[in-house]
């Protein structure tokens, strides 16, 4: 079974996500079969060739890449590209723009699509996929039976097995595609570690009282190398921006470690965090909601407790 | 203007989730407009005075989805469509709209990104393609600048993108995109009079079914320890 995996670069590297991906196709098309990973926004061959390390054979670029992330765009490229290429399975990680993607190159290939994928297909009964339904609370068993199929994965659903083989780069030179929305202006902030992207993060409450007392969470956070999040009420009053904020109507999020500090662990809360690997909770109410689902906890008060931690760290 | 919200009927955000015979257990649980879809709804009810536009909404559900298509109405749409079908699929859901919206023509259809009973987060792009016109999710604002000149924000990692475009096209909202409304006494009263229309769905082949449903597992009980041990745990990712 032939792969086309939709990859991205960031600082001069696969982004986890994408070689988590490029490992998945690998899983999917089996020791023998092809997975080809594609790179729409970059060309830069040393960096690409590295997606050989997680199992592709063949890293496909664009003479004069696509920058601008157009929905619109990506999707047309994809799809040409699997067609040409012969695709069988497109995987995506999931990322903003995937999301938004997939359905588009669904409909173009004729393909059947499923979104919010956790684990490898089951190849016994037919082409099944465990994808995570009701945001973080149960799973579902979907099975496709069009011949291309069109999968975005989540993140941080396999251990990743990372060797030292190189991959064939291939420059492609497709027309450029024109679109009919305008990109502005991006803004990002720069330097910090993507949440959705973090191995580890650091997420405050309520309970930290204000904009002003971020100073300790951003200190741990870059002490151990993680990301910073918040919850809703937190992003709601401006005390952070829109896209730290983490649960049912934010971004859901898999990380190997959730470290959750004055925040009280309302469901809709959980419902983006549920999935990390290992939950820590710093609060100062031992009946916080939080603590039922917590691997690790601990009562008392943030502005003791995280300063002391970032003197231990 | 006509603007289309499309949306979900789903399960209250603090349901506890089972299931009976391979279906989500309904026993005692409350549902709700999507969160997300409500977002959508509350914009285009901004865009009622703003811009003088007219609100449909639209649901693919059984009979059991028109209180929340009442609620909807309330809540400032001008309309309700109910397409009757059990909305098994996205895909399937994305045709019954699109064909919809092929024959009404709108210059705008809103939508949460996605719905948080299946989290497909599909319905919005798949909609796009199949009219042909610009799909953007997730949709943080959307402000007019022209007469069918847009300029929307749509998140991205870390941050945010500031595009621009012409009507028609489909977006999937979240917030900040407008505070959600409840529903006033009045708009409860004129809700009653507003038109609920019934139409029956197409058919789709090649559906896909969510068997097996399954809890994820719990968590063992919570561990309590002190900084110290925090920090040594810590040291170990
Ligand atoms: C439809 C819907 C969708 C929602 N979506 C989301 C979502 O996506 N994400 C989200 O987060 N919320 C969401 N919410 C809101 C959610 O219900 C909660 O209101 C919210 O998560 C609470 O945020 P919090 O824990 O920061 O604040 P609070 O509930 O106020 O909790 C603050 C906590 O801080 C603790 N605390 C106070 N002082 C200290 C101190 N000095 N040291 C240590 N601990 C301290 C308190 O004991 C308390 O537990 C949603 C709600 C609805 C209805």
């Amino acid at each position: 079974m032939k792969s086309l995996v939709i990859i991205e670069t960031e600082n001069q590297q696969i982004k986890t996500s994408s070689a988590e991906a490029i490992f998945y196709g690998r899983q999917v098309s089996g020791t023998s079969g092809e997975v080809i990973a594609l790179c729409l926004h970059s060309n830069d061959s040393s960096v690409l060739e590295t997606c050989g390390n997680f199992g592709a054979n063949k890293v496909l670029a664009l003479a004069s890449p696509h920058k601008e992330g157009d929905i619109m765009i990506t999707a047309e490229y994809v799809s040409q590209i699997a067609r040409d290429f012969a695709a069988e399975v497109i995987i995506l990680p999931r990322t903003s723009l995937n999301d938004a993607v997939a359905p588009r190159i669904a409909v173009k290939l004729q393909a059947q699509v499923v979104s919010n994928v956790v684990g490898l297909p089951d190849f016994y009964n037919g082409f099944t996929v465990k994808r995570s339904i009701y945001t973080g609370k149960a799973f579902a068993e979907v099975t496709l039976t069009s011949p291309k199929k069109v999968l975005t994965i989540k993140k941080n659903i396999l251990s990743v097995e990372k060797s030292n083989q190189k991959a064939l780069v291939e420059i492609l030179s497709i027309p450029a595609i024109g679109s009919k929305v305008k990109l502005l202006e991006r803004q990002k902030s720069e330097g910090k570690i993507l949440l959705p992207e973090a191995d580890k993060v650091v997420s405050g409450g309520r309970g930290l009282k204000g904009p002003e007392n971020w100073g300790m969470i951003e200190t741990l956070a870059q002490k151990i190398g993680a990301a910073t999040a918040c919850s809703k009420p937190v992003s709601d009053a401006n005390w952070r921006p829109h896209h730290e904020h983490v649960g049912q109507t934010g971004i859901k999020i898999s990380p190997n470690l959730y470290i959750a500090i004055g925040i009280s662990g309302a469901i809709q809360h959980l419902a983006g965090v549920s999935s990390s690997k290992t939950i820590v909770v710093i609060n100062k109410d031992p009946e916080a909601p939080f603590f039922k689902v917590a691997d690790y906890g601990i009562v008392g008060d943030a502005f003791e407790i995280v300063p002391k931690l970032n003197s231990l760290l | 203007m006509k603007i289309l919200v499309c949306i979900s009927h789903v399960p209250d955000t603090t349901t506890k989730i089972k299931f009976v015979n391979d279906k989500l257990d309904t026993n005692g649980v409350q549902f709700i407009i999507g969160p997300y879809d409500d977002y959508a709804l509350s914009k285009a009810v901004d865009l009622k005075s703003e811009k003088n536009a007219t609100v449909t909404v639209l649901n693919v559900g059984k009979p059991e989805t028109e209180p929340t298509l009442r609620k909807a109405l309330a809540i400032g749409a001008d309309e309700a469509i109910r397409i009757d079908a059990d909305p098994i699929d996205a895909y399937f859901v994305a045709v019954q709209i699109a064909e919809f919206a092929k024959q009404n023509q709108y210059d705008l259809i809103l939508m949460g990104r996605e719905s948080v009973d299946f989290n497909g987060g599909l319905v919005h792009g798949f909609v796009g393609e199949m009219l042909g016109i610009p799909s953007l999710s997730p949709c943080m604002s959307l402000e007019f600048v022209g007469e069918r000149t847009v300029r929307a924000t749509r998140e991205i990692e870390g941050g945010k993108e500031t595009l621009e475009l012409e009507l028609p096209f489909v977006a999937g909202c979240q917030e900040p995109i407008a505070e959600w409304k409840i529903p006033n006494m009045r708009g409860i009263m004129t809700a009653k009079n507003k038109p609920l229309k019934v139409i029956s769905a197409i058919s789709v082949e090649n559906v896909l079914v969510h068997r097996n449903f399954s809890l994820v597992p719990e968590r063992s009980a919570c561990k309590m320890i002190s900084v110290e041990e925090l920090a040594e745990l810590i040291k170990k990712f």
